[in-house]
């Protein structure tokens, strides 16, 4: 048994090894092909000559490629991701400022998104066809045609602007700020374990319209995916082994169909949950949430390379990670798919 | 034989909503029967398993049953609200179905499916303990004699074979000592020396219990040994019944021509007979 699982445990660990190699192998690969000059954004384009070639001997650009690789891939292992060149501070703790942002942004969105969207999926797979299921496909059909800053921006001028029932762009309001140490970077969390419930429900007031936004899309996703596992799950034989042994009609559809659909559904949630992970930008933006996703766009409209590796990478192995996540729970939850 | 009836049906037709019109599954059909053996034969599409699920009530919209009266005991069926009928099905009437990969459920280990059943209605109607209950799922699995059934109740579907997936099913509908068995082709799934095991068990549990066995085919050579009386349905309608052992001796042209379309050794070597069918055949004699 140890041994079974320690082999797992080491396959794991290579899996997600290799796969952050390749990641961080591409992306450098990319940052130096791209013909962005990182020496001119140090030294400016009017420098000298011997200026020039100083600062890039410095920053290790005139060895071979694959020295550089190798030489970034030991920067990286020790914990250092560079410098990025807009805020001057170390890409890890810019990471560890912003992350943790889209983290509790991205959480609550899939937490309600869940909630929402599998009920509503399983009411639209039972009552196929009728008004439950035309109620959803509209939702869902206006959750994929309208373009989210619209909706945001719509969003804030009612309930912030106009009606003040909400907190407007940011994460506090000004007069918040610094109060709370940081600990997690989760404000909510941060706030409710120091006690700070006037920090807590400002920050919760800022979350409500973001958060909103976000969990309506991964809702119409997981809503629609939902209904069309059901749908496969309600038609299938031990379904009608369920009715003939009398099982009420909620403990064929939650127990039986749902227990089966779920399986499917692990990867669904950890695909819309890692989308959202890596930056909704356009939500991060409108919002002006200061979240992993508009600190990797401002990188990347400032051609700072490091900053757009360091992020590439925390998205990636946040992907790994989810991956590995769903891989568990999906052992859990269907026994085919645990090793034998 | 009109004090022992046990289920008694009446006029039942099922009938589904089609772009070409409504179609007929099963058309005003009318059989009864008492703690026997009864099969129903014919061929795919003959109605046979849409009768069996409409006496369950287990023909789902936009499909539906219209019957006069589908008496269980004396029992009108037709009459009892969703949650009386729940009762019944799995209590009263019980279900085994043609392949156990696809009839049992694949997260749910062997014991929780059998122990479920008894819960909703051995253990809850009667407030037993949840040990009463995993003991009587041991007790039935060694009833359809499964080796070793602590292991085979923690197992999952998929780890069964065919044959095992099959005892599990029967003895997972027989907990709750139900009245009437229907068993819808339940062994068609199977390897041809593992049906007559199978067979061989149900027999014996349904002889032993006291019930009454529906049991759907198409298989005329098995229902002729395995069965006390036979009912042939040809698209919807019972053509013809007769005694299991009388089954040479049918009447119906339908009957005649299925039972000349078996492979047999005194044929050897010339072709295999065809049905040809004839349109006056769908009104009962």
């Amino acid at each position: 048994m140890p041994a079974r699982f320690l082999r797992r445990l080491i396959s794991f660990a290579l899996t997600l090894a290799l796969t952050l190699f390749g990641l961080l192998a591409v992306t450098f690969v990319i940052a130096r092909v791209v013909p962005i000059d990182p020496v001119i954004a140090l030294v400016g384009d009017k420098a000298p000559a011997d200026v020039y070639a100083a600062a890039r001997a410095h920053l290790g650009l005139d060895l071979p490629l694959w020295q550089q690789f190798i030489i970034y891939l030991r920067d990286v292992l020790s914990g250092n991701l560079g410098s990025s060149s807009t805020t001057g501070n170390p890409v890890l703790s810019d990471i560890a400022h912003t992350f943790p942002a889209t983290l509790e942004l991205a959480t609550y969105a899939i937490i309600v998104g869940i909630g929402l969207g599998i009920p509503l999926g399983v009411a639209a797979a039972v009552w196929q066809g009728r008004w439950p299921d035309h109620l959803i496909r509209v939702v869902s059909l206006f959750g994929y045609s309208v373009p989210v800053f619209w909706l945001g921006l719509v969003a804030l001028l009612v309930f912030y602007a106009r009606l003040d029932w909400v907190g407007g762009p940011g994460r506090l309001d000004i007069a918040y700020d610094y109060i709370v140490e940081p600990w997690s970077g989760l404000l909510t969390v941060d706030a409710a374990a120091a006690g700070e419930w006037d920090v807590f429900w400002n920050a919760v007031s800022h979350l409500v319209l973001p958060v909103a936004l976000l969990a309506y899309f991964s809702m119409a996703y997981i809503g629609r995916m939902t209904r069309s596992f059901m749908i496969d799950e309600l038609g299938k034989e031990y379904i009608t082994t369920a009715r003939v042994k009398g099982a009420s009609e909620a403990r064929v559809i939650w127990r039986h169909a749902l227990g089966n659909a779920a399986v499917p559904l692990i990867t669904v949630v950890a695909l819309s949950y890692a989308y959202l992970l890596e930056g909704a930008v356009l939500t991060e933006t409108v919002f002006a949430w200061p979240g992993l996703g508009s600190y990797i766009t401002q990188a990347l409209f400032d051609a700072d390379m490091a900053a757009v590796l360091g992020g590439t990478l925390v998205v990636g192995a946040s992907f790994v990670a989810l991956n590995i996540f769903s891989e568990l729970v999906y052992a859990w939850l269907d026994p085919r798919a645990r090793m034998k | 034989m009109a004090q022992d009836t046990l289920l008694e049906v009446d006029g039942l037709t099922v009938r589904f909503p089609s772009v070409h019109g409504p179609i007929e599954a099963v058309r005003d059909i009318s059989f009864a029967m008492g703690r026997e053996k009864i099969a129903i034969v014919g061929e795919s599409g003959s109605g046979k398993s849409m009768t069996a699920r409409a006496i369950l009530d287990l023909i789902r919209p936009p499909g539906e049953r219209i019957a006069r009266s589908i008496r269980l005991d004396g029992t009108d069926l037709t009459r009892l609200s969703p949650r009386q009928m729940r009762q019944v099905r799995g209590g009263r009437i019980t279900m085994v179905m043609q392949d156990p990969k696809y009839s049992l459920n694949p997260t749910m280990s062997v014991g929780a499916q059998l122990y479920e059943n008894w819960l909703i209605h051995v253990g809850k109607p009667k407030r037993l303990s949840r040990a009463a209950g995993q003991k009587a799922v041991l007790e039935m699995l060694e009833a359809v004699q499964i080796n070793d059934p602590p292991r085979v109740a923690r197992s999952f579907p998929h780890e069964l074979s065919g044959g095992m997936g099959q005892r599990v099913m029967i003895a997972m509908m027989l907990i709750p000592q139900p009245e009437l068995m229907i068993a819808d082709e339940p062994t068609s799934a199977l390897d041809v020396t593992v049906q007559m095991e199978v067979l061989k068990l149900m027999d014996g549990l349904v002889a032993r219990n006291g019930m009454g066995l529906l049991f759907i085919s198409h298989d005329l050579p098995l229902v002729s040994r395995f069965c006390d009386r036979v009912l042939i349905m040809y698209r919807g309608r019972i053509v013809e019944e007769c005694r299991a052992d009388r089954l040479h001796e049918a009447q119906h042209p339908y009957t005649q021509g299925l039972l000349s379309c078996l492979p047999s050794y005194a044929q050897r070597g010339h072709p295999l007979a065809t049905l040809s069918r004839d349109a006056g055949w769908e009104v009962a004699p």
